[in-house]
């Protein structure tokens, strides 16, 4: 796992690690919003609700059924 | 550094649901409006009067399942960014693009085919009001199972390759992956909803749709985020 790949780049470019202190903030507030859009596009109106009513979900509807998401 | 990557990751998914939506439009959305007509005749047959539509069918197919596409992708690929951003150089992959590729096949089958396999797809007209509860639960939680025998296989799968070597460490670590899946699959609530009369390759083609989304979008996300992180990289070495 460690040996570097063949036939790649040569080997000039060092790979920047980030450190975690650097990382972890990014991570947590990035992440958050990441999740909570694929929670409206995905679940918002079904089993909860944050907004009432239904006009997420209806709006949404199709690309919730094709992406996998259960729906009704 | 993260910063950048995490948006790069997001403008990739933009991207990559601009593709979604196109795809979306030419193999799923026929299976939708069947279904839907389905659901209808089935209405009918009851001497129910179908449900009154909230949002018309041209904005659902239309706007709608736009917006869904891309702010999904969109947020998928702001996590895939993130990912990478942890993942360079921690485990021992030198070129972004093979990392990114990397990333891709394994977010797809932790996130996307595994979870389906037990939670398929569905079309409207499949799945009852009042098990949504349960349903959602159960498909999140298949999601997060398989994420975490992802990540628990790739950190086996580091001391199984110094032990045995890299094909046989690998082999076992995959090994391991599924029969993790598969035994937590077995646990996990049984959903079958579909009514009796669905016709069955309006149901295949639903799926297949399904799938072919899934695997379209993260190969977008692995092949092109790959390529521009490498392409940025190289044109700040300062050997080139």
């Amino acid at each position: 796992m460690t040996q570097p790949l063949a036939g790649s780049i040569p080997q000039s470019v060092s790979i920047p690690v980030i450190p975690l202190r650097e990382f972890l903030p990014w991570a947590l507030f990035g992440g958050l919003l990441m999740l909570l859009l694929i929670y409206f596009v995905g679940a918002e109106q079904g089993a909860t609700s944050l907004i009432h009513g239904r006009i997420v979900h209806e709006f949404v509807h199709d690309g919730r059924h094709l992406l996998g998401f259960p729906c009704h | 550094m993260t910063r950048t990557l995490l948006v790069r990751g997001m403008l990739v998914g933009l991207v990559a649901g601009l593709f979604v939506f196109a795809f979306a439009r030419w193999t799923g959305e026929p299976q939708v409006d069947r279904a839907i007509a389905f659901e209808t005749s089935m209405d009918h047959a009851k001497g129910e009067s179908p449900e009154p539509e909230m949002v018309s069918r041209r904005i659902q197919r239309g706007i709608g399942l736009l917006t869904g596409s891309v702010v999904y992708s969109s947020a998928l690929g702001g996590i895939f960014g993130l990912v990478f951003a942890f993942s360079q150089g921690r485990f021992g992959f030198c070129s972004p693009r093979a990392l990114a590729l990397r990333i891709a096949g394994l977010g797809f089958v932790s996130v996307a085919l595994i979870p389906s396999l037990k939670y398929p797809a569905s079309p409207p007209s499949v799945g009852s009001p009042e098990t949504i509860g349960i349903r959602t639960a159960a498909y999140f939680l298949a999601i997060a199972l398989s994420l975490a025998a992802m990540i628990f296989s790739l950190q086996l799968a580091r001391r199984l390759t110094r032990r045995f070597g890299v094909w046989n460490g690998s082999l076992l670590a995959v090994f391991l992956f599924f029969l993790l899946t598969i035994v937590f699959s077995r646990f996990l609530p049984a959903i079958d909803e579909v009514p009796p009369t669905f016709p069955a390759s309006l149901l295949w083609k639903f799926r297949i749709a399904s799938w072919e989304m899934q695997l379209l979008l993260w190969s977008t996300l692995g092949v092109l985020f790959g390529w521009l992180t490498e392409r940025d990289r190289n044109a700040h070495s300062p050997v080139r």
